[in-house]
């Protein structure tokens, strides 16, 4: 089952494309990383998902087929969005409540458990809360909820260390407990190295990568040998960013399967999350990468402006 | 079950053995430096058949990292023959990695610290001494066979330990 499908997916402001001709496949039973500068269409693409937005172009289901804003796909998802949204002048029991009612499953029980656990005094107003008390209550009313898929964005940008970290770990018990899949945009590249097994990286409203992120690390390679050659060799190898100092080169390269692919004299070392995904992000116009197999950029359809 | 309660659940259980430690900066992808942690605490002795690892719901919720990230390093070290998950129990050692008797260990830690009493008087720093052992213990395997080496590490990986 994929989470999140999407084809040829295109969402305007005015006459500004937020998303445009995006097609992915995000499967199930992942923590996937939604990456990609400002602007890249990473919190129109999960509002689309998560039915808070109305395509321009039609093409995304969501948990396996379903439409977003439908029942199903609405009791299914979880959002917590950028701001931790709460009502900054209700308590913290008041905002149990609110959700409770306005929900059909809440889980108020373990919700209760879990603010206790954090120590969360129920009757303190929402924003009197601490910036990372406001992001933990905010995800214990989603968790709460039982959802399939837990769409967070950009859920760690306000907190400080030791609240992310607090923060991941009950997003990542929540996936051990109940099996939710998780999707979350993020800037904090060194964070998400630990906790995301796909990545899909967004580059100026489309999909630049997408892929688990064992199979992308894998599939590529940082070469390095003599700046002379790296001319020569970046005709012959995928390379997706070179750097390139008075005699040395740095070359990080696609490779398909093969390590035949080194040249001679070269040096090759395997690439991390974060060397990766700044490599890309710094080369907007490097070749995207398949994902699984459906709903990847396989046909083009024109999308008039 | 509720969400978060990784402290309070260790009530009436066993606590583990060992603690789960990240070292973001050491490059080593996170599933591996938990199976090294583990082969590490069998060889030390700190682990011994029959012990439980940590529930893997306990090591997501203590290291913020992926469940997958866990299930993958419990699968690794089942396929090696150290471990094996018992369903709705948990998961167990099963072998040792430990190959000699303690005084055999004592005997050959002491040889080892007088060789590197003459490295060191010969003028060879710590980097030196490693890079020298870590050389020659690969030579050293791959003369004998190197059925068992692998690429690059000095670590020696045993085998037929199930």
């Amino acid at each position: 089952m994929n989470v999140i499908e999407a084809r040829s997916l295109g969402k305007h402001y005015g006459s500004t494309w937020a998303l445009r001709e995006c097609s992915l496949a995000i499967p199930a039973g992942h923590v996937a990383a939604l990456v990609g500068p400002n602007g890249s269409g990473k919190t129109t693409l999960l509002s689309l998902a998560a039915g808070l937005a109305v395509p321009s172009v039609v093409g995304v289901t969501v948990l396996g087929g379903r439409p977003p804003g439908s029942p199903v796909a609405l009791d299914g998802i979880a959002f917590v969005a950028q701001d931790t949204p709460l009502y900054k002048n209700l308590s913290v029991v008041d905002m149990l409540h609110l959700t409770r009612n306005l929900n059909r499953r809440f889980d108020q029980a373990s919700a209760q458990a879990r603010l206790a656990e954090l120590g969360i005094p129920l009757k303190r107003k929402a924003g009197k809360l601490s910036g990372g008390q406001q992001a933990q209550l905010a995800l214990t009313l989603a968790l709460a909820r039982r959802p399939r898929l837990l769409v967070l964005d950009e859920p760690m940008a306000m907190l400080d260390p030791l609240a992310r970290h607090d923060f991941m770990a009950t997003v990542m018990a929540a996936m051990a407990d109940d099996g939710v899949s998780v999707v979350l945009s993020s800037h904090v590249l060194a964070e998400l190295e630990r906790v995301a097994d796909y990545l899909v990286l967004l580059s100026r409203g489309r999909v630049q990568v997408a892929g688990e992120v064992e199979d992308l690390l894998a599939g590529h390679r940082l070469l390095t040998g003599p700046a002379g050659e790296a001319e020569r060799y970046s005709e012959r190898l995928s390379v997706v960013h070179a750097s390139r100092g008075g005699t040395q080169a740095h070359l990080l390269v696609r490779q398909n399967g093969t390590d035949g692919l080194v040249p001679p004299g070269w040096e090759a070392h395997p690439v991390g999350l974060e060397e990766l995904t700044l490599a890309y992000l710094r080369e907007p116009g490097a070749a995207a990468l398949p994902g699984p197999a459906r709903g990847r950029d396989a046909e083009h359809s024109e999308v008039t402006t | 079950m509720t969400i978060g309660q990784g402290d309070s659940e260790q009530v009436g259980f066993q606590v583990s053995p060992i603690e789960f430690r990240l070292d973001p900066a050491s490059g080593v992808p996170t599933y591996l430096q938990l199976v090294h942690q583990v082969e590490h605490a069998l060889r030390l002795g700190y682990l011994k058949p029959g012990d439980q690892l940590p529930k893997v719901r306990d090591v997501v919720a203590s290291l913020a990292i992926n469940p997958n990230t866990v299930s993958k390093a419990y699968r690794e070290l089942e396929t090696k023959g150290l471990i094996v998950g018992r369903p709705g129990q948990g998961t167990f050692i099963l072998a040792t990695l430990s190959q000699v008797a303690l005084p055999e260990l004592t005997g050959l830690r002491r040889s080892l610290r007088g060789w590197l009493a003459k490295a060191d008087t010969a003028g060879l720093d710590e980097s030196g001494i490693a890079a020298l052992v870590a050389s020659e213990l690969r030579d050293f395997y791959e003369r004998l066979g190197g059925s068992s080496t692998r690429s690059g590490a000095a670590e020696d990986e045993t085998e037929g330990v199930a």
